[in-house]
């Protein structure tokens, strides 16, 4: 006889879940140990950055030439520098400069990439070619040196550093955002929701926003590291931030000439802007993993 | 089960290929263990065609794999069985014995045209590749067998160093068949052979392997979804259910006395223009294999299903000769 | 493909003028008058008016701009504020250093990157695979001219056995191109290893197994001709960036290459060498990148179809690009 009417058909055991995409890739990526630690190392670097001024509350340029040159120990943790500044306090203000130019510098690629990949994208043909055509220009000069020649134009300092290598990195988010417009645009899916009279400005936000979503976290990750370890170097060549504002590539440049004795002052910024970048480079690939799992390798 | 299989083994020619209490699992951290095929055993005689029914994620694909040894080793692990070849077990062999086996005595054609072919070799060569492992030949004579090769599957000889992406899914297929049958094996495992392709184009394949195996007298394992592919080509059928074989007998016994509900289910779940009934699907989901129920795996969607069904796991018995069901309340009229 | 290649360096030639005008837009921002860096603060406004009639350098920016191009066409690329020597002898005697110094990089970075990755590959779930991606990813979270130093620290200063500094000899070239060549090998080392595993998966790989093929023959034939190609086209971008990187590497171990010169030409205003030598570095990078494509091509039989017929070029060697940096 036919039992199906009389019992309840049972849905599989396995708990069918409505779960949105964003919250599926929360969960995978706080899952990842490694990319946990990195997030958690760079909220550490911002809260000791932020601090600072409870830390280190004599600021970065309390000279004091009595007291070069003392090495890390119990006195000063991080020990002090040739002018008798604790590096401690040095290293903390850094962060804060390092950090606010990587943010200052990745939105400012962020938000002219985004644009001009979505008109390139979005309008093709002769749009897309004009602006395909002026980043190739981009592209065929190095970005360190890119970076270089429009900070050192600008005339140098903090902000043009950041102005710089926010220019340099216009065309990765440019060309990360391109593609999945593209793509979105030739398909059919588009061409139904257009069939049944979508405006423009639905489809963009129903269709193409959440393809274009993800690469875009992962590049701005990506540019973040990258833009600190621009502005480092262009602080290092003496072209970004001035002395006596303590960011950590200008450290790295001051203690060169003392590198033979004291190479602790050039080991110790170095070993902030490693650990600051390795730890957004370790969150970015989880990241990554987290919402494209199947690239996973 | 033992017992009667072996009662059936002296009244016929020896098995070719004789897979006995296969276990397949997939572990990972993330999902645990997946039990994809559990304690499935089988035989194929020389020239016979068995055909491997059921849907997707049943298993099917697992035991191909296992037989040749193609699986992943993590995650993939054969946690116990036998697969008796010539007198040898194939799970105990030795990597160089399955190397020559491979490609040889036992060959396979995969599910997926697309993506089967090297993309940066031209197909004559991917023929020749195997030709020349196994046969005593010059690459060049290898190369000529290849190009024959080539015109017995249909496809001309001058489109020897061309590329895959040159090629339809059909003759990529066709290529792939080539491969698999260049070096005469005896056994052919066919993993859904032309699921990925047009209706149209699936009939020349399946024409194509039916010729191919007749001239040869290879036999094969043919795993498909699809029941009228296993009409055409099979003489006896297994149909997997949960990583279980649920029935095994002859294409006769399974398509004229069904006995396993679920057997029944795939055939209602066909239309039928000449009974005209509606299509009644079965009802829910196969269940997830990293969480099997206890007793019939089947239970939860059958229609007979009584209390018993869900106590304890269920044997295969044989319910008309030769004819075997993994169910206490059997559908097929007794032999 | 002969078609193709003259199309590309047909195509080179906007991007190259594109540069040009770039580097016009930035001396328009730049603060700082040349005239009174070479004849000094104190000098004579006339004297000053006089020196920049004789460069241009009174007139608006595209007319300078104009005058500038006709004169490059014609292969005259001007002379040095500072030292009035013609600009392309100066940069071309300055130039094989650099080029030097980056090729060679960039031949420490392939060699390394690719043999550590292609361990890791193979080494998937390996303390072996841990490490080569823990090294891979710290390569590429240093800054270059740190690690640099850190080299020198180590080799020159405490253990002696190579010069801080200079550029005399063989021993001198091993310091700058270490330290460029090993950070670069960090990041092909994360894309090789990306691209084997994505080959090892494949389902060819699957099919050539059970063929009965060899592991050996697997590896080479099959997977690693097929790892090849996203890794060469990346090729390409580590040129440009261990170009760059050369510029800083001269800074530090005091090498006279053409990075120095533009360094010193950007500081004192000297217009005609930077025009000169950024033209030089942008000509270089985008033949390479020609070179890469074509190499590219030759390996993968679908990408030279396409480029017979040159269609959609652009977005295959995009779609490849962007392949290889996830």
């Amino acid at each position: 006889m036919n039992n199906v009417d009389q019992k309840e058909v049972k849905i599989n055991r396995r708990e069918i879940r409505k779960r949105s995409m964003m919250q599926e890739s929360l969960e995978r990526l706080v899952r990842n140990k490694t990319a946990m630690a990195g997030f958690a190392v760079i909220v550490t670097v911002a809260i000791l950055s932020a601090l600072a001024g409870v830390i280190c509350p004599e600021g970065y340029d309390a000279q004091d030439v009595t007291k070069a040159f003392i090495r890390p120990g119990k006195e000063y943790i991080l020990g002090t520098d040739n002018l008798g500044r604790s590096m401690l306090a040095r290293v903390l203000y850094g962060g804060r400069i390092s950090l606010t130019i990587g943010i200052i510098s990745t939105s400012i690629s962020a938000a002219l990439g985004i644009i001009l990949g979505s008109l390139a994208g979005y309008y093709g043909n002769k749009v897309d070619n004009i602006i395909m055509r002026t980043l190739d220009v981009f592209h065929a000069i190095p970005n360190t040196l890119l970076a270089i020649a429009i900070s050192s134009a600008m005339g140098g300092g903090i902000v043009n550093a950041m102005i710089a290598v926010g220019i340099s990195g216009v065309p990765n988010f440019a060309k990360v955002v391109r593609a999945p417009i593209l793509a979105v645009k030739e398909s059919e899916f588009v061409e139904a929701a257009r069939s049944i009279d979508a405006t423009n400005a639905r489809i963009i936000f129903r269709h193409i926003l959440p393809n274009v979503l993800s690469p875009i976290i992962i590049t701005i990750t990506g540019q973040l590291a990258g833009s600190i370890l621009a502005a480092s170097s262009l602080s290092f060549l003496g072209l970004g931030v001035q002395p006596p504002m303590p960011e950590w590539g200008s450290l790295i440049a001051n203690a060169r000439q003392y590198i033979r004795d004291y190479s602790y002052l050039v080991s110790i910024p170095g070993l902030a802007i490693a650990a600051v970048v390795l730890s957004m480079n370790l969150f970015g690939d989880g990241l990554r993993d987290a919402l494209d799992p199947k690239l996973k390798n | 089960m033992e017992l009667q299989k072996e009662q059936v083994l002296e009244k016929t020619d020896e098995a070719l290929l004789s897979v006995k209490n296969l276990t397949t699992y997939y572990i990972t951290r993330e999902i645990g263990t997946c039990k994809a095929v559990n304690d499935v055993s089988f035989e194929i005689k020389s020239g016979e065609t068995l055909g491997l029914v059921g849907e997707t994620g049943a298993g099917k694909t697992t035991i191909a794999y296992s037989i040749l040894r193609l699986l992943q080793m993590p995650p993939a692990k054969i946690i116990s069985g036998e697969i008796m070849w010539n007198g040898e077990d194939l799970l105990k062999m030795s990597a160089a014995k399955m190397r020559k086996i491979r490609g040889h005595e036992i060959s396979m054609v995969f599910q997926d045209p697309m993506t089967a072919l090297n993309p940066i070799d031209p197909v004559g060569d991917q023929i020749a590749e195997v030709i020349y492992l196994h046969k005593k030949v010059s690459r060049a004579e290898a190369k000529k067998l290849a190009a024959e090769m080539l015109e017995v599957v249909g496809i001309p000889k001058e489109r020897f160093y061309e590329y895959p992406h040159q090629f339809s899914g059909g003759m990529k297929q066709r290529v792939v068949i080539a491969i698999a049958l260049a070096c005469n094996p005896k056994l052919l495992i066919a993993d859904e052979p032309t699921t990925a392709l047009d209706v149209t184009i699936q009939a020349q394949v399946l024409e194509l392997m039916n010729d191919l195996k007749r001239k040869n007298g290879t036999s094969v394992l043919l795993i498909t979804h699809d029941l009228g592919i296993i009409a055409e080509m099979c003489e006896r059928v297994a149909v997997i259910y949960a990583g279980q074989i649920v029935e095994l007998g002859t294409a006769l016994d399974i398509f004229d006395n069904t006995a396993h509900p679920y057997t029944i289910g795939l055939f209602e779940s066909l239309p039928s223009v000449a009974s005209g009934r509606r299509l009644i699907p079965i009802p829910g989901m196969m269940p997830d294999p990293s969480n099997l129920p206890e007793g019939c795996k089947f239970a939860e969607r059958c229609r007979y299903a009584t209390d018993e069904c869900r106590k304890q796991e269920i044997e295969l018995v044989e319910v008309t000769p030769g004819h075997y069901c993994r169910c206490i309340h059997s559908r097929c009229k007794e032999g | 493909m002969l078609r193709y290649t003259l199309r590309r360096l047909l195509l080179m030639i906007p991007v190259l003028i594109g540069v040009t005008f770039l580097i016009f837009l930035l001396q328009s921002f730049t603060p700082g008058d040349p005239a009174s860096l070479v004849l000094g603060n104190d000098a004579e406004e006339e004297e000053k008016y006089e020196w920049r009639e004789k460069y241009d350098l009174n007139d608006p920016l595209i007319v300078q701009y104009v005058k500038y191009m006709s004169r490059v066409v014609r292969g005259d690329f001007g002379v040095s504020y500072r030292t009035n020597k013609n600009v392309t002898l100066t940069i071309l005697e300055r130039w094989p250093t650099t080029f030097l110094v980056a090729v060679l990089s960039v031949s420490i970075s392939v060699f390394l990157g690719m043999m550590l990755g292609i361990i890791a590959a193979l080494n998937r779930n390996n303390w072996v695979d841990s490490f080569a991606r823990f090294l891979g990813m710290l390569g590429v979270s240093m800054p270059n001219f740190w690690f640099a130093l850190l080299l020198i620290m180590t080799f020159a200063l405490k253990l002696k056995i190579l010069p801080v500094s200079g550029f005399y000899g063989p021993e001198y070239w091993i310091l700058p191109t270490a330290s460029l060549g090993i950070l670069g090998a960090a990041g092909l080392l994360r894309i090789t290893r990306s691209s084997v595993l994505d080959c090892i998966n494949a389902d060819y790989v699957r099919t050539a197994r059970s063929k009965g093929q060899k592991e050996g023959k697997i590896v080479m034939h099959h997977i690693l001709r097929n790892a090849l190609i996203p890794i060469v086209t990346s090729i390409g971008g580590y040129i440009a960036a261990a170009l760059g990187g050369t510029i800083i590497m001269e800074q530090i171990f005091a090498i006279s290459g053409l990075g120095k010169l533009m360094i010193t030409a950007i500081n004192t205003r000297d217009y005609p060498l930077l025009r000169g030598s950024v033209l030089l570095i942008a000509t270089t990078t985008s033949v390479i990148n020609l070179i890469v494509d074509l190499i590219y091509a030759q390996i993968d039989p679908r990408v030279k179809a396409a480029f017979k017929n040159s269609i959609k070029v652009r977005r295959l060697s995009e779609k490849a690009a962007s392949a290889s940096e996830s």
